[in-house]
C-alpha cells in the first residue's frame, strides 16, 4: 500500500463510475535492472542459492532457502501452507527484494535483473492468478507472450497448439471465455512463446478437477522430456512428486527435505508430515 | 514517505496556528490598503461571510467523502436546490398566481411523482410482461403529467409576467427556508442516490455529475419556479438594511463613536449579523458532525470506509450506510446554498457554475484535509479567500512579471487574461497539496 | 408525396444533425473509455483537454488565414487540425510526466488519479481562457453547405427542404476515418495489441516484456488526439466556446458508460445512442406529424422536453441502462 492509498484509505474506489479497478497491477515495473554477473563453476542450469528475503520492507520469510533444476528435469517445491513455496519461486523470478543469496542462470549471475529482464534471460513464468489477457483471443494471448520476440513466431504458436489440441480449436476465442483447465492451458502456453530456457509454473493446478490436473501433468511432463527444465510450485505433494526428478520440501521457508521425488515418498518423515500417511 | 514526514510534523498546534494565520490574512484586508489588501472591513468581511458558506458547503462534501469515501460532483446542483428555498419560502406570495395555476401544478407534480412510483412498483410486482406494463405506465403518466402541467405553468407564467410570472412564496420568515433547503437537497440526493448506490457498484460520480447539471438547467428554465434566468431579487433578509441603519440616528451616533462613516458602519454591521448567523450554524453543524462522529453510529460509518468488505461480511448494510450518510451531507449542502441567497438576496441560476461550485468545493476539502471538519473549514475559508484575492493578485504578479517586456500586444494579451490566472492558481495548490500533503492541511487524526 | 416529405423532414432535423453530434460525442467517449481502461480513472480534464486542443487548432486556423492559406470549400481548420493535435499531445504527455506518473509508479488507488485530474482540469481551463478567452468564436470557413435548403427543393420538388452542412459530413466521414484507424490499430498491429494486454492485466503485460510507460504515452497521444479532432469537428458544426466544452463532458461520460466502460466498441454505440435521444427527444415532432396524418392538429409543438433539458436525457438513458445492464451495452472494465 502506498503513500496516497493510507490516506485515502478506500474512499471512493467502490465508484465503477471514476475508477477501474480491473486489471490493475502491482509489480514495480520501474524497478531497474542491475549488471548480470558470472556464474560458478558446476552450477545446476537454474539454481537460487542461499535466498533470504521478504516483500518491501517486510518480515524475512525466505531463510537460506536453495532452489536448483538441472536442464531436462521437472523440480517441485511443496510444503504446507506458508512455508513459502511461492515466495520462492518469486525471489527465483525477482519479485522478491533478496537480502542475501543469489539466482543463476545458464552461467549467469542474474540476481540484479528485474523480473521484466529475466524474462528476456530466458525465465518463463506463469503466475497462479491473473495469468492470461482474459478480453483478449487465445491467440493475442500467445502473441502478447511473444512480444519480446522479432522474429517468425508461427511455428512456436503451432507447437504451442500442437500440445494444447483443446485451446487449438479456441484460438479466435476470448481466453476469458474458456474454462478454467482451458485457462491454465492458454497461461502456460503464453509464457513458452518465447521459447524460453526454463519454465516457472505457481500451482499451475490450483482450482482445477482432478482429471483436468491429470491432462495438465502429462502436458508438463511432455514439455520436460522435449527438454526444458521445469520449476514448479505444487500443492498436491502427492501427485507432484510423483513426476518430479526432483523435489524440494520447504518448512517455515527453509529447506526441509531435498530429493528425489521417489526418495522423498520413501522418506517416513516426509510422508508423515506432508502426505498424510 | 511523506505521509511518515506530515505525520510526524503534526502537533496538536498545527490547526491552532493555521486559524490564526488565516485570521490574519482578514485582519490585513480588513486594515491595511495597499496593492495586495483592500483595507476595507466591508471587504474582508464579505470575503468570509462566502467563505464560511463555502465552509458549510464543504462540511457537507466532507461529511460524503471523508466519512463515507463517496465521490458527489454534483455539489452545484444540490447547491442550486438548496437556494430555491428561500425564494418559495420567505418571498411574499404573487398575486393571483396561486389561483392561475397552483392547484393544477401541484397534481401536475403529484401525477408526475405517482407514474414513476407505480412504475417502480410494477416493475417489482409483476413478473411476465413488465417491461410493456412499465412501458404503459411511464407513457401514460407522462401524457397525464404534461397535459396538466403546461396549461398551468402557462397560466402562472402569464400572471403579470413582467414583474413576476412565478408561482411566488408563502411569506414565511427566511430563516426557515435554511432547514427547508436542507430538506430541498436531502430530497434529490435520496432519489439520485437510491439508484446509484443502489448498483452492484455504485456510479454515484456520473449520477451526481447529471443531476447537479439537470438541476441548474430546471432553475434556469423553469420561470414559474422562480422567473428562471431573469432572476429573483429582494428576498427577505434575516438582518436589517443598511439604508434604515444610516437613516436610524442612534445607530450614525454608534458608528461614529467608533470612528466610522454612517454608510461603511451599516454595511458592515449588516455583514457581522450575517457573520454571527453562519457561524452558530457552522458551530452546531461541527458539534453534531463530531459527536455523530464518536458516536457507535459514527464508528461504524469509518469501519465501513475503511474497509467495505470487511463490514459488508459481519453484516453491515454499506449501501443503506452509504444512502444516510450521501443524504446528510447533501441536506448540509442544501442548507449552504439557502444562506447563500439569502445573503445576496438575489436567485440568479446563471451564476452556477460547476467549476466555481462542485470542483472549487472539492479543492477545499482536499487542501483542508479530507475527513477532517476543522480542515475542511480552514480550507474552505482560505481557499475562497485565495480565490478572490487571485483576480487582485494575478494581475500584479503579472504586472510584475512583464514589466521587463516591451508594451505590445503579447504584455497587453498577458495583462488582459491574469484574471484567468485563478483558474491555473487553483489547479496548482491541488496538485501541489494532493502530492506533497495529500492528507491535507490539518489531517484526519 | 407526404411520407417523402415527412423522411425528409426527420432526415433535415433529426438523423442528419444527430449523426453528426453523435459522431462527435463517440471520438469523445472514445479517449474517456481508453483513459478508463488503460489508466484506469475517468478523466474530467477531458472536456478541457478538447476545449485546449479546439483553441489551438483555432489560433493556428487564424494564422494561416492571415497568410492566405485555403482549402477551397473545406474548413482551413483541418491544416490546422494537426498542430492543435501535436500542441495537445505534448501538454497531455507533459501532465502525465509532471502529475500522474507518480502516483502510477506509487502504485496510488486510481481515485487519486481521478482528483489530480481534478487539478488538471483547472490548469487546462485556465490556459485555454489565457490563449483564446472565454468568447464564442467561429472559425469555420470554406462552403457552408454540400446541399442547401433551396436546391434540395428544386432538385426534387418537395415542399420540405434539406441542408447538409458541410461541416456535418466532415464529421462524419472523418469520424469514421478515425475510428477505423483506431480498431485498425487496436487490433491488428502489436503495439495496439500491448495497450490491450496492459489493459486486461498490467502485471501480465509487464512480464510479458511489453513497456508500460510506452503503453501509456501511446494512450495520451491517441486520447489527446481523439479530443483534439472531437472538439474541432463540434466547434466547426456548432461553435466555440471554452464552457461549452467543459459541459459536453457529462453526455460524454454518458456515452462511455452506456456502451461500457474500457470498451472501445461500446464509446462508438454509447455516443450515438445519447446523441440519438437528445435531438428524439427534444425535437418538435408537430411538423412530422402534421405530414404523417394531414388530419391531425394537436395543440402542442410535440416536443417531449425542451432542447434546454438535453442533458438530463443524456442522464435518463444512463440511469436506464445502468439499472438493466450494469457493465453497458458492451461489456465494459467496470464491475
Amino acid at each position: 500500500m502506498s503513500d496516497a492509498d493510507s490516506t485515502f484509505g478506500n474512499r471512493g474506489n467502490r465508484d465503477a463510475s471514476v475508477v477501474n479497478p480491473h486489471g490493475r497491477g502491482t509489480i514495480d515495473g520501474s524497478r531497474k535492472s542491475g549488471p548480470t554477473g558470472p556464474g560458478k563453476a558446476g552450477d545446476p542450469f537454474l539454481i537460487g542459492e542461499n535466498m533470504s528475503g521478504g516483500y518491501g520492507r517486510g518480515p524475512d520469510i525466505l531463510h537460506d532457502c536453495t532452489i536448483a533444476v538441472e536442464k531436462g528435469e521437472i523440480a517441485v517445491i511443496v510444503g504446507p501452507n506458508g512455508a513459502g513455496k511461492s515466495t520462492a519461486m518469486k525471489a527465483i523470478f525477482g519479485m522478491l527484494d533478496l537480502r542475501k543469496g543469489s539466482v543463476r542462470l545458464d552461467g549467469r549471475d542474474i540476481t540484479a535483473l528485474n523480473p521484466q529482464d529475466r524474462v528476456k534471460a530466458g525465465m518463463g513464468f506463469v503466475p497462479q492468478v491473473n495469468n492470461i489477457f482474459p478480453s483478449m483471443t487465445v491467440e493475442e494471448n500467445l502473441e502478447m507472450g511473444a512480444f519480446i520476440r522479432s522474429d517468425d513466431i508461427r511455428e512456436t504458436m503451432e507447437q504451442v497448439f500442437e500440445l494444447f489440441p483443446a485451446v487449438a480449436e479456441k484460438r479466435r476465442q476470448a481466453a476469458g471465455e474458456l474454462s478454467g483447465g482451458q485457462r491454465q492451458q492458454v497461461a502456460v502456453g503464453r509464457a513458452l512463446m518465447t521459447r524460453p530456457d526454463v519454465l516457472m509454473l505457481d500451482e499451475p493446478t490450483a482450482g482445477v478437477s482432478p482429471i483436468v490436473m491429470d491432462e495438465l501433468f502429462d502436458r508438463i511432463i511432455a514439455i520436460a522430456r522435449g527438454g526444458m527444465p521445469v520449476l514448479m510450485v505444487e500443492q498436491n505433494a502427492q501427485q507432484a512428486m510423483n513426476i518430479a526428478d526432483k523435489a524440494y520440501v520447504l518448512v517455515q521457508g527453509a529447506n526441509a527435505h531435498t530429493g528425489t521425488g521417489q526418495e522423498l515418498m520413501a522418506n517416513d518423515e516426509v510422508r508423515r508430515t506432508f502426505l498424510g500417511g | 514517505m511523506s505521509t511518515n514526514r506530515q505525520a510526524a510534523a503534526t502537533s496538536p498546534w498545527r490547526a491552532p496556528i493555521l486559524f490564526a494565520v488565516l485570521a490574519l490574512l482578514f485582519i490585513l484586508e480588513g486594515t491595511v490598503r495597499n496593492s495586495m489588501f483592500s483595507g476595507s472591513w466591508n471587504t474582508s468581511l464579505a470575503i468570509l461571510n462566502m467563505g464560511l458558506i463555502s465552509a458549510i458547503t464543504a462540511l457537507g462534501v466532507n461529511m460524503q467523502w471523508g466519512y463515507a469515501g463517496l465521490f458527489n460532483v454534483g455539489v452545484v446542483g444540490f447547491l442550486a436546490l438548496g437556494g430555491l428555498a428561500p425564494v418559495l419560502v420567505a418571498l411574499p406570495p404573487v398575486e393571483g398566481a396561486w389561483a392561475a395555476g397552483g392547484p393544477r401544478l401541484l397534481i401536475a407534480l403529484a401525477v408526475g411523482l405517482g407514474t414513476l412510483a407505480l412504475a417502480v412498483q410494477a416493475w417489482k410486482r409483476l413478473s411476465g410482461g413488465r417491461g410493456l406494463a412499465v412501458m404503459v405506465i411511464v407513457i401514460a403518466g407522462f401524457v397525464l403529467y404534461r397535459w396538466l402541467f403546461d396549461p398551468a405553468v402557462d397560466a402562472i407564467e402569464a400572471n403579470n409576467s413582467a414583474r413576476y410570472g412565478n408561482i411566488g412564496g408563502l411569506g414565511l420568515p427566511v430563516l426557515l427556508s435554511w432547514a427547508v433547503g436542507g430538506v430541498f437537497a436531502a430530497a434529490a440526493a435520496w432519489a439520485v442516490g437510491k439508484v446509484a448506490l443502489g448498483l452492484r457498484s455504485d456510479y454515484l460520480a456520473i449520477a451526481t455529475l447529471g443531476i447537479g447539471e439537470i438541476i441548474v438547467a430546471v432553475m434556469k428554465n423553469e420561470d414559474w419556479l422562480a422567473r428562471g434566468v431573469k432572476n429573483v431579487s429582494s428576498i427577505p433578509r434575516p438582518t436589517p438594511y443598511e439604508i434604515d441603519l444610516q437613516q436610524n440616528p442612534e445607530f450614525v451616533e454608534f458608528a461614529a463613536s467608533w470612528g466610522f462613516g454612517a454608510a461603511e458602519a451599516s454595511g458592515i454591521w449588516v455583514k457581522i449579523g450575517y457573520m454571527s448567523l453562519f457561524l452558530v450554524v457552522l458551530l452546531s453543524i461541527i458539534l453534531l458532525a463530531e459527536l455523530a462522529l464518536k458516536s457507535p453510529w459514527g464508528r461504524m460509518m469509518r469501519a465501513i470506509r475503511d474497509n467495505e468488505v470487511a463490514a459488508e461480511a459481519m453484516g453491515k448494510d454499506v449501501t443503506a450506510r452509504h444512502l444516510q450518510i450521501f443524504v446528510l451531507g447533501s441536506a448540509v449542502i442544501g442548507m449552504a446554498g439557502a444562506m447563500m441567497i439569502t445573503q445576496d438576496g438575489l436567485m440568479a441560476p446563471t451564476g452556477y457554475n460547476p467549476l466555481r461550485y462542485t470542483f472549487l468545493i472539492w479543492v477545499m476539502v482536499i487542501v483542508g484535509g479530507s475527513g477532517n471538519n476543522w480542515g475542511a473549514v480552514l480550507g474552505a475559508v482560505l481557499i475562497w479567500f485565495l480565490w478572490i484575492k487571485a483576480e487582485v493578485w494575478g494581475p500584479a504578479l503579472i504586472g510584475l512579471l512583464t514589466s521587463p517586456l516591451p508594451d505590445g500586444g503579447l504584455k497587453e494579451h498577458l495583462l488582459d487574461s491574469s484574471a484567468h490566472m485563478r483558474f491555473i492558481a487553483m489547479g496548482l495548490v491541488l496538485l501541489l497539496v494532493l502530492r506533497f500533503a495529500p492528507r491535507g492541511l490539518v489531517p484526519e487524526n | 408525396m407526404d411520407i417523402l416529405n415527412a423522411i425528409v423532414a426527420l432526415l433535415n432535423f433529426v438523423i442528419i444533425p444527430a449523426t453528426a453530434y453523435g459522431a462527435q460525442l463517440a471520438l469523445g467517449a472514445l479517449g474517456v473509455t481508453l483513459i478508463y481502461g488503460i489508466l484506469r480513472f475517468s478523466n474530467f480534464a477531458h472536456g478541457d483537454t478538447m476545449a485546449f486542443g479546439t483553441a489551438i487548432t483555432i489560433l493556428a486556423t487564424w494564422g494561416l488565414q492571415a497568410a492566405g492559406v485555403s482549402l477551397g470549400p473545406l474548413p482551413t481548420a483541418l491544416l490546422a487540425l494537426p498542430v492543435g493535435m501535436a500542441a495537445t499531445a505534448l501538454l497531455v504527455l507533459a501532465t502525465d510526466r509532471a502529475v500522474y506518473r507518480f502516483y502510477r509508479v506509487k502504485k496510488a488507488a486510481p481515485i487519486i488519479l481521478v482528483m489530480a485530474s481534478v487539478g488538471v482540469m483547472f490548469v487546462m481551463n485556465g490556459l485555454t481562457r489565457l490563449l483564446i478567452g472565454v468568447d464564442e468564436e467561429r472559425f469555420a470557413d470554406g462552403a457552408r453547405f454540400v446541399i442547401d435548403v433551396r436546391s434540395f427543393r428544386e432538385m426534387t420538388g418537395l415542399q420540405e427542404g434539406l441542408a447538409l452542412r458541410t461541416t456535418q459530413l466532415l464529421t462524419v466521414v472523418i469520424a469514421f476515418v478515425v475510428v477505423w484507424a483506431l480498431f485498425w490499430f487496436l487490433n491488428r498491429t502489436k503495439s495496439g495489441k500491448a495497450m490491450r494486454a496492459y489493459s486486461d492485466n498490467e502485471d501480465l503485460a509487464l512480464l510479458s516484456g511489453i513497456d508500460p510507460e510506452r503503453v501509456v504515452r501511446m494512450t495520451w497521444i491517441i486520447a489527446a488526439s481523439l479530443a483534439t479532432i472531437a472538439g474541432v469537428l463540434y466547434g466547426l458544426d456548432k461553435s466555440f466556446k471554452a464552457f461549452n466544452y467543459f459541459q459536453i463532458l457529462l453526455p460524454i461520460f454518458a456515452a462511455a458508460i452506456v456502451g461500457g466502460l474500457g470498451s472501445p466498441l461500446g464509446a462508438i454505440a454509447g455516443g450515438f445512442v445519447v446523441a440519438y435521444s437528445e435531438v428524439a427527444i427534444t425535437y418538435p415532432w408537430l411538423k412530422i406529424a402534421g405530414y404523417l396524418f394531414p388530419g391531425w392538429q394537436p395543440d402542442g409543438l410535440l416536443q417531449l422536453l425542451g432542447t434546454e433539458y438535453k442533458f438530463a436525457v443524456s442522464f435518463v438513458i444512463l440511469i436506464v441502462v445502468l439499472l438493466f445492464k450494469p457493465t453497458g451495452l458492451f461489456r465494459g472494465k467496470s464491475v
